[in-house]
């Protein structure tokens, strides 16, 4: 077991600036650009003193109106080791009103419902996902419900209540 | 009256339209479905402590041609509501629905986009019970008063009951 100090000494050891650390009511969290997620990911798990196995959850969080817009949060678990950490990274909107960042299901399986839930959610497309179905909502929907600017009770035109109801 | 006297009172008369409505609220028999936290209210209806059998109620049907009443227990979100519509339609007339809890008569506190806004919306609700979660004995209540309303009804009507869904499914 190693502390949160310990990991993250060991991580900019490794990593050097790209990567950086806040600590919040003494949670630390990691932050790291998005085009350094599947490498450092890969360390976090293989490194034998690591050994995060376990992706204990995947999230989505909407800034609105920070920018970069979106942060996705990875909440990491060793079985071996018995310690946790949290690893964190902007994503910023696209022309197009979706975030884009790499799938980590390569390393953990888990996180296919995860990143299909976070995806629906607050529109971030996840590259190389081998199954970007929508996981919870209808599939006709198109809205992303938990982003800050989604009126909280939808509308008749996004989220009716029957698909076919005739409008 | 005359009739039984003359008989040594070995037979009953009454009317058949009361004997068709006596039948049919003494054997009304529940759907065996829960959507929400309700449902395990209406669980410990059925169980022993409050005993629903004693109103000729202990037989959920699992099949919705076999059932009379739909209890809608608990939150029926819009994922759902498609399910409990076509399960609707499968039961055989005569049917009755009851709203249990604050979601299915209102959405409850779940006023949002995932929720319909109350059952009644959609299926032609006879008893709102009230309460999050309305306790067995609300329940109980509920169905009684759905009984004494069944028996109230004209059954021998050509149109007894007019009960089409409002949407067109």
């Amino acid at each position: 077991m190693m502390t949160q100090q310990e990991i993250a000494d060991q991580l900019s050891a490794r990593f050097g600036d790209d990567i950086r650390f806040s600590t919040f009511r003494d949670q630390m969290s990691a932050y790291i650009n998005k085009e350094k997620l599947l490498e450092v990911c890969a360390f976090l798990k293989y490194e034998p003193t690591l050994q995060f196995d376990m992706l204990s959850f995947v999230a989505g969080v909407d800034g609105l109106p920070r920018k970069p817009r979106f942060e996705m949060v990875y909440q990491l678990y060793s079985t071996t080791h018995i310690h946790r950490f949290r690893l964190k990274t902007l994503v910023e909107e696209e022309a197009d009103g979706w975030g884009e960042i790499e799938s980590v299901t390569p390393l953990w399986i888990t996180a296919d419902w995860h990143e299909r839930e976070t995806a629906e959610m607050y529109g971030i497309r996840f590259l190389n996902h081998p199954d970007p179905r929508t996981l919870l909502l209808p599939e006709e929907w198109t809205v992303h419900p938990l982003r800050k600017d989604f009126p909280l009770r939808g509308t008749e035109q996004d989220t009716p209540d029957l698909p076919h109801v005739v409008k | 009256m005359a009739i039984e006297r003359h008989l040594n009172d070995t037979v009953v008369v009454t009317n058949l339209e009361w004997f068709v409505n006596w039948a049919r609220k003494s054997s009304m028999w529940p759907l065996g479905f829960g959507l929400a936290c309700c449902a395990l209210e209406m669980i410990a209806a059925f169980v022993s402590r409050y005993d629903l059998s004693r109103f000729g109620m202990e037989v959920a049907r699992p099949s919705p041609r076999h059932a009379d009443l739909m209890i809608v227990s608990g939150t029926a979100s819009k994922k759902m509501l498609p399910a409990v519509l076509r399960i609707y339609e499968q039961m055989t007339e005569p049917k009755w629905v009851i709203a249990m809890g604050a979601c299915a008569c209102s959405g409850g506190i779940y006023d949002n986009y995932a929720v319909v806004q109350g059952i009644d919306k959609y299926l032609p609700v006879d008893v709102y019970i009230p309460g999050c979660p309305p306790r067995p004995e609300a329940l109980l209540d509920g169905i009684l008063q759905l009984h004494a309303k069944v028996m109230k009804e004209k059954s021998l009507a050509a149109n007894p009951k007019e009960k089409s869904i409002k949407a067109a499914v």
